[in-house]
C-alpha cells in the first residue's frame, strides 16, 4: 500500500472513529443531566426558570466535547494538511 | 463546500485581501449600529409617546441586564456593554443564517478565537480595575500556591473552549445544511436550519453567561478575603 493509499484509509477510519467513540460520553452525560433537572424541577417547581437556565448551561459545557470530535472528524474529512501534502507532492498534481 | 467563510475571498488587491467574513461582520456591525441609532434618535420616557421599536430595545436590554445581575449583582451595569455586545454580535450573525446566502461570521474560527481574546483581556482588566493589580494577582495563590499553575492552565484552556465551542456549534450547523442538501432535499433541511437557529441563540446566551461568569469570578475574591 503506498502511502497515498495510507493516508486515505487512515484518515476516513480515525474520522469515523472519532465520532463514534467521542459522542457516546458526552450522550450519556447530558441524558443524566436532564434526568437530575427534570427530577429537581418536580421537587421544586418554583425554582424551574433557575434550573432550566443552569441546565441549559450545563448541557452547552458537556456538548463541547463533542463538538471537538466532530471538529476533529471534519478538519480530516474536508482539510486535511497530510492528504494535501500529498497530493500537492505527487508528480502531475 | 467550505468549512469556514475565510475561504471565500470577495475581493483582492496586492496582498490585501477581503474575505467572506470580514464583510459579513461588517454586515452585522452596520446593522447593529443603524437599528440602534434609528431607534434611540427619539428616545422618551412617557409611556404613551414611545415607539415600539423602543420598547423592543429596552426588553432586549431589560433581559441582559437581569441575567448579569443574577450572577454578579454588584455593580452589574458597568459589565453590561461588554457583555450585552457580546450576546447581541453573536446572536444576531446566528440568526441572520436564515437568509439565503448568510455565511455567518461566528462559522469562522477567525472571528471565534478574536472574541475569545477579548474575553480573556476583559477578566483581568476588570478583575485589576476592581482589586488592584496585587490583589488580583494574589487571587491566583488561593486557596493555597499549589494549585497556581493549574489555576493559570484552567484560565487559557477555558478561553480556548469558548472559541472551540462557539466555532463548532455553528460551522456544524451550516455543514449540515450543505450535506443534506445533497442528499434530502426536501423538508429535512428545512429542520437542520431550525434546529441551528435554535442552537446559534443558545451558544450566543452560552457565551455571553461564561464571559460574565468568569468575570465574576475575577472581581469576586474581594468579598471573601475582606470575611
Amino acid at each position: 500500500m503506498d502511502s497515498v493509499t495510507a493516508i486515505a484509509i487512515f484518515s476516513i477510519v480515525a474520522a469515523a472513529v472519532c465520532m463514534a467513540i467521542g459522542s457516546v460520553g458526552p450522550a450519556i452525560g447530558e441524558g443524566r443531566a436532564v434526568a437530575q433537572a427534570l427530577g429537581s424541577i418536580a421537587q421544586q417547581p418554583d425554582e424551574a426558570a433557575t434550573i432550566s437556565r443552569t441546565l441549559f448551561i450545563g448541557l452547552a459545557m458537556i456538548e463541547s466535547i463533542a463538538i471537538y470530535c466532530f471538529v476533529i472528524s471534519i478538519i480530516l474529512i474536508f482539510a486535511n494538511p497530510f492528504w494535501n501534502h500529498i497530493v500537492a507532492a505527487r508528480p502531475g498534481g | 463546500m467550505h468549512i469556514t467563510p475565510d475561504q471565500i475571498v470577495l475581493w483582492r488587491w496586492g496582498f490585501v485581501e477581503l474575505n467572506a467574513t470580514i464583510v459579513f461582520t461588517w454586515i452585522v456591525m452596520l446593522l447593529l449600529t443603524l437599528v440602534s441609532w434609528l431607534v434611540t434618535r427619539h428616545l422618551t420616557a412617557s409611556v404613551d409617546h414611545r415607539s415600539r421599536w423602543q420598547s423592543g430595545l429596552e426588553a432586549v436590554v431589560e433581559l441582559i441586564r437581569g441575567q448579569i445581575h443574577e450572577i454578579c449583582p454588584r455593580e452589574s451595569d458597568t459589565y453590561l456593554p461588554f457583555v450585552g455586545a457580546l450576546f447581541l454580535f453573536i446572536a444576531v450573525s446566528n440568526v441572520l443564517d436564515i437568509v439565503p446566502g448568510w455565511h455567518p461570521p461566528t462559522g469562522s474560527l477567525s472571528t471565534t478565537a478574536a472574541l475569545a481574546i477579548s474575553v480573556g483581556v476583559a477578566v483581568p482588566v476588570f478583575g485589576i480595575l476592581r482589586q488592584g493589580l496585587a490583589g488580583y494577582l494574589r487571587h491566583y495563590l488561593r486557596p493555597s500556591w499549589i494549585i497556581l499553575p493549574f489555576h493559570l492552565l484552567s484560565e487559557t484552556t477555558r478561553n480556548l473552549a469558548l472559541a472551540v465551542r462557539l466555532f463548532g456549534n455553528i460551522m456544524s450547523g451550516t455543514m449540515i445544511a450543505g450535506i443534506l442538501l445533497a442528499i434530502a432535499p426536501l423538508f429535512v433541511p428545512v429542520l437542520m436550519q431550525a434546529l441551528g437557529l435554535l442552537i446559534g441563540l443558545i451558544q450566543a446566551y452560552i457565551f455571553a453567561v461564561l464571559a460574565m461568569v468568569y468575570i465574576g469570578a475575577a472581581v469576586q475574591r474581594e468579598q471573601e478575603g475582606a470575611k
